[in-house]
C-alpha cells in the first residue's frame, strides 16, 4: 500500500466521534437547567428516577444534535467553525448521524416516559422535534429571526424537568422556560456583533447581515428589556424568593446597562475598541442565565431550613 | 489455524466497539436499576403482581376503587370474586 492510497482511506470513526454528534457542550447547559426545574419543583422525586430522567433529557438533546449535524452537514462543510465536525470532516457518515440521531430520540423519550412520566415523554419528543424540523430544517436557513424562535429548543429543559418531578406544567415552568427564550436572542446577537462569521458564505440569514449592526443592536436592547419583567416575575412565583430576588436585581440592572451601552454605540466606536462592550456583555449573559438557575437552586435548597421563598 | 483470527479491521475498531459495549451494559444497567426502584416503590407490593404473565386488573387501586363505589363490596372481596 503507497502513502497514497493511505491517504484516500477515510479515517475510521472512534467512538468519540460519535460522542462528538451529540454536541456535548450544548448538553451541559441541557443538563444544568433541567437538573434545576426538577429539583425546585414541588413533591420529591426518587433519586434514581432523577438521574435517569436528566440523562433521558440530556440524551435526548444529543439526539437532536446529531439529527441537526446531519441535516447541515452541508454548510458545516462551508464554515470554519464547523468543518472540524464529525460528519464534514469525514469520520461520520451523514446516514450513521442520522440513525444514532433517530434512535436516541426512540430510546430517550420512551425511556422517559417509563422513568418519569408520559407528559415529560412528549414534551421530549416535541423538543427534539422542534430543534431537529422547525429550527434546523426551516427556520435556520430561511428568517434572520431564526435564533429567537430556536431559542425555544433550549429554553424546554428546566420545563421538562418540571415535568418529571410533578407530571404537569405550571406557570413557574413557564417563567423559567421564557427566562432562557428571551435571554438567547441579546445572548447570541451580543456574540455575532465580535466574531466574525461565515454564516453568509454558508447562505444563513442572521441579523447582523440581512438587517445590519445598528438593527441587531436595536434588538439586543429591545429583547433585554423584555426579559427583565421575566426574569422578576419569577422571584414572586413560589419557587422564587429574596435570595433570587436580590440576585436578579443586580444581574437585570447590570445586563440592562451592558444593553444600553451596545445599543449607544456605533460600529466606528465598537471597532476602535475590539468589541470590548459586546464582549463584556457577551460574558454577563453567561453569568446572567447561571446566577438566575443557581439563585432559584439556592432557594429550594434553603426551604428545608425555612430560609429559602417567601 | 488459529480459533480466533484477528482481522485488522477488529483493531481499527476496537475503540468504538468498546464504547459500544459500554453504552449497552449502561443501558441494561439503568433499566434494570429502574426496575427495582420502580417495584420496590409500589404502596402495597402486591400490586406487583398486576403485570406478573397475565393482567389482573382487579389488583389494581383505581380499579379497586371503582367497585367500591360501584358495588360496596370490600376490596380484597371484590379480587376473590374476581378469580
Amino acid at each position: 500500500m503507497t502513502d497514497q492510497t493511505a491517504q484516500t482511506i477515510p479515517q475510521e470513526a472512534q467512538f468519540g466521534d460519535y460522542f462528538a454528534l451529540l454536541k456535548p457542550r450544548v448538553m451541559s447547559l441541557v443538563v444544568f437547567t433541567a437538573l434545576v426545574g426538577l429539583l425546585v419543583a414541588p413533591g420529591t422525586v426518587h433519586p434514581y428516577i432523577a438521574f435517569v430522567s436528566i440523562l433521558c433529557i440530556a440524551v435526548g438533546a444529543g439526539a437532536s444534535g446529531a439529527l441537526n449535524m446531519w441535516w447541515d452537514a452541508d454548510i458545516d462543510a462551508v464554515m470554519r467553525r464547523t468543518k472540524r465536525r464529525p460528519i464534514p470532516s469525514g469520520r461520520v457518515a451523514p446516514d450513521e448521524a442520522l440513525g444514532i440521531g433517530l434512535a436516541l430520540s426512540g430510546f430517550s423519550v420512551i425511556l422517559l416516559g417509563l422513568a418519569a412520566n408520559w407528559l415529560a415523554a412528549a414534551i421530549l419528543a416535541f423538543t427534539i422535534f422542534f430543534y431537529a424540523v422547525i429550527y434546523s430544517m426551516w427556520l435556520k436557513r430561511s428568517t434572520p429571526q431564526n435564533i429567537v424562535i430556536g431559542g425555544a429548543a433550549g429554553a424546554f429543559p428546566p420545563l421538562l424537568g418540571w415535568a418529571c418531578a410533578t407530571g404537569a406544567v405550571s406557570l413557574e415552568a413557564w417563567l423559567m422556560f421564557a427566562l432562557i427564550f428571551m435571554w438567547t436572542p441579546p445572548h447570541f446577537w451580543a456574540l455575532a456583533l465580535f466574531v466574525k462569521t461565515d454564516y453568509g458564505d454558508a447562505g444563513i440569514p442572521m441579523l447582523t447581515e440581512t438587517h445590519g449592526r445598528r438593527a441587531t443592536r436595536n434588538h439586543i436592547l429591545a429583547y433585554t428589556l423584555l426579559l427583565v419583567p421575566v426574569s422578576l416575575g419569577l422571584a414572586l412565583t413560589s419557587i422564587g424568593g429574596p435570595v433570587y430576588l436580590a440576585t436578579a436585581l443586580v444581574l437585570n440592572v447590570l445586563f440592562l446597562k451592558g444593553a444600553w451601552a451596545i445599543w449607544r454605540r456605533s460600529e466606528e466606536v465598537a471597532e476602535a475598541d475590539s468589541y470590548r462592550t459586546e464582549k463584556q456583555v457577551f460574558k454577563l449573559s453567561l453569568t446572567y442565565l447561571f446566577l438566575h438557575f443557581g439563585a432559584l437552586l439556592a432557594e429550594a435548597a434553603l426551604r428545608p431550613w425555612g430560609l429559602g421563598g417567601w | 489455524m488459529a480459533i480466533r483470527v484477528e482481522h485488522e479491521l477488529h483493531e481499527r475498531r476496537r475503540g468504538r466497539n468498546l464504547g459500544m459495549l459500554g453504552v449497552l451494559l449502561a443501558l441494561v444497567a439503568i433499566v434494570f436499576g429502574l426496575t427495582v426502584v420502580k417495584v420496590t416503590n409500589l404502596d402495597n407490593i402486591a400490586q406487583f403482581e398486576r403485570f406478573d404473565h397475565a393482567p389482573r386488573p382487579l389488583l389494581d387501586p383505581e380499579v379497586q376503587e371503582a367497585m367500591r363505589a360501584a358495588t360496596g363490596a370490600p376490596a380484597a372481596a371484590a379480587e376473590e370474586t374476581g378469580q
